[in-house]
């Protein structure tokens, strides 16, 4: 049975419709992939299923429960946690304070600060230091350590490349695939998609708030990718 | 050494101006909203304290016991039944309200207790004073209400500092909805900080009714000189509160031992200077809570 289950979501800003009657499927320990241009609905999409915004309870299931709507808090104790767009680090915390809040509900599982820095060595080289005072890279890897301290049994990871070096993007992929072998459910955003079609199980492509492709990367050509993404 | 003994004086006093502060700082710190009834619910639990005295026989710091949970409680209620649909609405909004409840809360006391002037009695630890040296003298009294606000700041800076909740205030002050997908109930955070500031001045209150005599309309002084203190200490800052109490106590004792008019006014004269010379207060941190 599939962990996460969207079933025809649409989602608004008030009168504005950003998705169309989505569905979407991840199963347990599955990797997924959303792609799409700037502007498709994938950062709607994640910010749907984390509770940011409101959309109906039956919309969204998630271990066997539907939970659209839910408020944001208590689906993360339910364990669906978000790396939002723009890592939005605490920036009057420091790091190692960073990531102890996202252990703030308690949430029994693999992950600790021990095993996060173990992850990200960098994190504990600079534990100390206030969160805005790392590199584009390095918050980037707080924010993932600050939801991977969360338990996660959902890892949604919005924009993970954003303005961020080719080298760096490689190293977090590394991470992601790290993550996804021990075992978590990963649902990962990119506009990139040279690194996310090696890790993924599954692609879901977004174009204007529909998905307007959806498969394994080993079935999909190129040449359809790039179809479904510009809408050629 | 008379100048010492007003200076000493006024420290002192601004103790008792920090208790009143800390509270509002806390809140405007963690969710950037200004209670207007800070005051009035200060002189709230002052009543609720005679309450308790008159009717069980207690020391008013006995009192405390009664009146800190249930003002700590009220706070609870107050920010969860009301305050809270108010969120997301601007500034305004939260202001109106307060300053509702504060007319509220003034009518209902003078309807319950009267235009009585009060006062809380201790038994004697009001006027008791300690001798240092041969010229000076300064009241048990005082000296306890600062130790109590120091140790009320202490307690706040290491609760903030070190404590899981505290770094939730401080992480949902940063961005609110960062917090929310990182497991934090903003809402149910802000009931807390609300019950923490109201448990503040409810001992605020208290000690206020114990140094002076107070009336169901003493409220929004209290209030004036709490705001007083928090911006020249500095918005956001707690240890920029403590001090900000006391520039503003210095401020009105040196007045009022120039000429026994000018108390206040020279407390607000102070207080206008901060505010053109530097308006970020002595002690400002832009964001943080503490």
């Amino acid at each position: 049975m599939s962990l996460l289950t969207v079933r025809h979501l649409s989602a608004f800003y008030g009168s504005f419709q950003a998705l169309f009657d989505v569905s979407l499927e991840a199963e347990e320990g599955e990797t997924v992939a959303v792609i799409g241009a700037n502007g498709a609905g994938k950062t709607t999409f994640l910010r749907s299923v984390a509770g940011v915004l409101p959309v109906p309870a039956a919309a969204v299931s998630f271990g066997g429960d539907a939970v659209g709507g839910r408020p944001a808090h208590e689906l993360a104790e339910r364990g669906i946690v978000m790396v939002p767009e723009g890592r939005r680090i605490f920036p009057s915390l420091s790091v190692e304070e960073n990531l102890l809040v996202g252990s703030y509900r308690r949430r029994p599982g693999r992950w600790s600060l021990p095993r996060v820095y173990d992850l990200f060595p960098v994190l504990a080289e600079r534990r100390q230091q206030p969160g805005p005072n790392l590199s584009g890279g390095e918050q980037q890897m707080l924010a993932i350590g600050r939801a991977l301290m969360a338990n996660p049994r959902l890892l949604l990871v919005d924009e993970i490349s954003l303005g961020l070096a080719p080298a760096v993007v490689k190293g977090l992929y590394r991470v992601l695939r790290t993550i996804a072998d021990e075992g978590t459910t990963t649902l990962v955003v990119d506009q990139d998609i040279t690194q996310i079609m090696g890790l993924a199980r599954r692609v879901y492509c977004f174009r204007k708030g529909t998905v307007s492709l959806a498969g394994r990367p080993a079935e999909l050509t190129r040449e359809r990718i790039a179809a479904a993404y510009f809408g050629l | 050494m008379t100048w010492v003994d007003t200076i000493l004086q006024g420290l002192l006093l601004g103790g008792l101006y920090a208790l009143f502060a800390t509270g509002l700082s806390l809140i405007f710190g963690v969710m950037r909203i200004v209670n207007l009834a800070h005051g009035d619910l200060s002189i709230l639990a002052a009543f609720l304290a005679v309450v308790v005295v008159e009717s069980l026989g207690w020391s008013p710091f006995a009192a405390l016991l009664v009146v800190v949970p249930v003002l700590a409680g009220l706070g609870y209620a107050l920010q969860s039944l009301v305050l809270n649909r108010l969120l997301g609405r601007g500034i305004l909004p939260p202001i109106l309200v307060t300053f509702g409840f504060s007319i509220i809360i003034q009518n209902a006391l003078l309807e319950t207790f009267s235009a009585d002037s009060r006062r809380l009695d201790p038994g004697g630890v009001e006027t008791a004073s300690v001798a240092l040296g041969s010229q000076l003298a300064v009241g048990w009294f005082p000296v306890i209400t600062l130790a109590v606000a120091v140790l009320i700041l202490v307690g706040l800076q290491l609760m903030i500092g070190r404590l899981s909740l505290g770094r939730a205030f401080r992480a949902v002050s940063d961005d609110q909805e960062t917090a929310e997908l990182m497991g934090i109930d903003h809402r149910r955070l802000y009931a807390l900080a609300m019950a923490l500031s109201l448990a503040i001045v409810a001992v605020a209150g208290v000690f206020l009714g114990i140094r002076t005599t107070f009336t169901f309309a003493s409220g929004p002084d209290r209030l004036l000189f709490a705001f007083e203190a928090v911006i020249i200490g500095g918005l956001g800052s707690l240890w920029g509160t403590l001090v900000g109490g006391a520039v503003l106590g210095i401020a009105q004792t040196v007045g009022a031992k120039l000429s026994p008019g000018w108390g206040i006014l020279s407390g607000h004269l102070v207080f206008l200077a901060v505010l053109l010379l530097r308006p970020q207060g002595l002690f400002a941190k832009a964001r943080r809570v503490a």
